[in-house]
């Protein structure tokens, strides 16, 4: 469905931020990106998205989305695909929501840009959304502000949009960093449950090692821009072949670890 | 391995309420008693917002309870003056879990580092560079790095830099609150590990706030369950993952994601969300999520009960009356 060939991104003239980055994803499946911070793992769902920030540019390589290449995209083609076929949930859904408009106002907002629907339709269809989260009580979340919901419960709010249109590729930046444990262990069993349902693949892009593993039908490891490890997740989990993913591994803090006191 | 005479810090019945809008009150910390230990990990665990940060801003003094006591040494640190407070900081410092928002940008490393022992004259001017240097090493950090400003290093660089700052009084507890949770996780298992080594060398007792359970169990000696401001239960660092009896324990450990865990089995966790610190219930804080809610949790508030050593767990369902 989707392939990403040799791509190299650069922020203005300094050194690629990342090199040879390869990638091709079936319908349904569940990509993770793993790394440390600044190894360029944002940056690859970035350039998907066509969003690189400030001087960050595509300086080679292809990425094909159904065959069609998509650098090339004009600013009219993007909007057509991005919020409907592609969408994107961030690491602080809550930040990407104007802190002085309603949930409902942006939301019927949304949903009216991106198709023909009445703004009555668009209500109801922003409500539908938000109970298929889970959300309890969803007029009374489409008439409160941001600052009002939980932080995961913010975090639905923005998954629930982002998986409106029923996009073909969801793309999430570090989806669960910051909620508590317990929320975590849910928004990860519903974006597996959007998955079963919609067929959606996704694309992940996390620090949490075991998080990653347990979403991936397919593992990256990146270091410094660089792809170390590839490879379906127990091939990565079980015989990792570069020393940091090595390292990695042994670093994840775990139940019947190692203690050190 | 806990002995009584050991205990260094002491905090008894702590309860800190803060006014809310429309006259309400919010009980940030409900009663809360835990002791440190001389040389010992204390780990306090749970979700944001249930007060654990609250809880050691009392311990450092930077809040004051409502009620309760805290006594450093057989000393009431309420009862301090304000000098006594501010000499009494050289027995207790704190790494906060963002280094970059807790150092003045515009300093240098060397001043940031030397500026605790300067302002308690125990520093002289010509003494910084020796002092810098040697504070530097303990932490395993190059000694050229006292030039650098904080900006010039990384998240973990830093957070050394803080935690060699917060030493350099040497205090007998060090209090870290969320010290690694923004950092790598190898950068994050090194720090543990300097951390371990500095409590053995200088035998202080750490405080580490954390929502890690994973993480705070592989190095604690004890460790503390925070659940909207009450703890629900204390027990020995070693023992979490097979002892640990409090359904929210429970569910916290449900909801760890292990690489060794099996793909294909559902993860079990709490459904809905903790309740708004505001609308505490009566009875058992935990009772909306708890699967064995009975009767009695509604109405009784449960307290800590003993059943082993070191472990103590405040749920009617497992200690029946």
């Amino acid at each position: 469905m989707m392939e990403i060939k040799d791509l190299t991104v650069q922020y203005g003239k300094a050194k690629p931020t990342i090199e040879h980055f390869n990638l091709s994803m079936k319908k349904g499946e569940i990509i993770s990106v793993v790394g440390e911070s600044g190894s360029g793992k944002t940056t690859v769902i970035r350039a998907v998205l066509g969003a690189l920030p400030g001087a960050g540019k595509v300086t080679a390589g292809t990425i094909s989305f159904h065959g069609e290449p998509l650098l090339t995209k004009q600013k009219e083609e993007w909007r057509k695909i991005r919020g409907t076929k592609m969408s994107m949930i961030f690491q602080d859904c809550g930040g990407t929501l104007n802190p002085i408009r309603k949930i409902g106002q942006q939301y019927v907002e949304y949903i009216i840009t991106h198709s023909k629907m009445s703004r009555e339709e668009a209500w109801q269809k922003g409500r539908q959304m938000l109970e298929k989260m889970r959300l309890p009580d969803s007029e009374n979340i489409m008439k409160s502000y941001p600052h009002q919901l939980s932080g995961g419960m913010r975090q639905r709010v923005g998954i629930a949009m982002a998986m409106t249109f029923q996009p073909e590729l969801l793309l999430a930046d570090e989806p669960t960093s910051a909620l508590d444990v317990t929320t975590q262990a849910q928004i990860v069993r519903q974006m597996m449950e959007l998955r079963d349902q919609y067929e959606t693949s996704i694309i992940i892009v996390t620090h949490n090692l075991g998080v990653a593993a347990y979403m991936a039908d397919k593992l990256i490891v990146m270091q410094h821009g660089k792809v170390v490890d590839q490879g379906t997740r127990d091939e990565v989990m079980s015989n990792p072949t570069s020393e940091y993913t090595k390292e990695l591994l042994r670093s994840v803090p775990e139940m019947e670890g190692p203690r050190f006191v | 391995m806990f002995n009584k005479e050991d205990i260094i810090l002491k905090t008894e019945h702590i309860v800190k309420q803060f006014p809310a809008s429309g006259g309400r009150i919010l009980t940030a910390c409900h009663d809360i008693s835990l002791n440190v230990y001389k040389g010992k990990t204390l780990g306090i665990v749970g979700e944001s917002g249930c007060g654990k940060s609250t809880f050691v801003r009392m311990l450092t003094q930077m809040d004051v309870p409502t009620s309760g006591s805290i006594t450093y040494r057989d000393k009431d640190m309420l009862a301090f003056s304000k000098r006594e407070t501010w000499l009494n900081r050289q027995n207790m410092q704190m790494v906060f879990q963002d280094p970059l928002a807790s150092f003045n940008p515009r300093m240098k490393i060397i001043d940031i580092l030397t500026e605790p022992l300067m302002n308690f004259g125990r520093l002289k001017k010509s003494e910084k560079e020796v002092k810098a240097k040697e504070l530097l090493e303990m932490v395993e950090l190059p000694a050229d790095f006292m030039y650098r400003y904080p900006h010039n290093m990384s998240g973990g660089q830093r957070q050394r830099v803080g935690i060699a700052r917060a030493l350099s009084l040497e205090p007998e507890i060090l209090v870290c609150d969320e010290a690694t949770s923004a950092l790598d996780v190898s950068i994050q298992k090194s720090m543990i590990e300097l951390l371990v080594r500095l409590q053995r060398e200088k035998n202080i007792s750490i405080v580490f706030i954390c929502h890690d359970l994973a993480l705070i169990q592989s190095f604690a000696h004890q460790i503390a369950v925070m659940y909207l401001g009450h703890i629900v239960e204390v027990i020995p660092g070693g023992a979490v993952g097979k002892e640990a009896k409090h359904p929210y324990t429970q569910a916290l450990l449900g909801a760890l994601f292990s690489i060794h865990m099996d793909p294909t089995k559902k993860i079990e966790s709490i459904e809905s969300e903790a309740p708004s610190p505001l609308e505490v219930p009566k009875g058992c804080p935990f009772q909306n999520r708890c699967e064995y809610c009975m009767e009695k949790c509604k109405t009784e508030k449960p307290v800590l009960k003993e059943i082993g050593e070191g472990h103590e767990v405040a749920c009617y369902h497992i200690c029946p009356e």
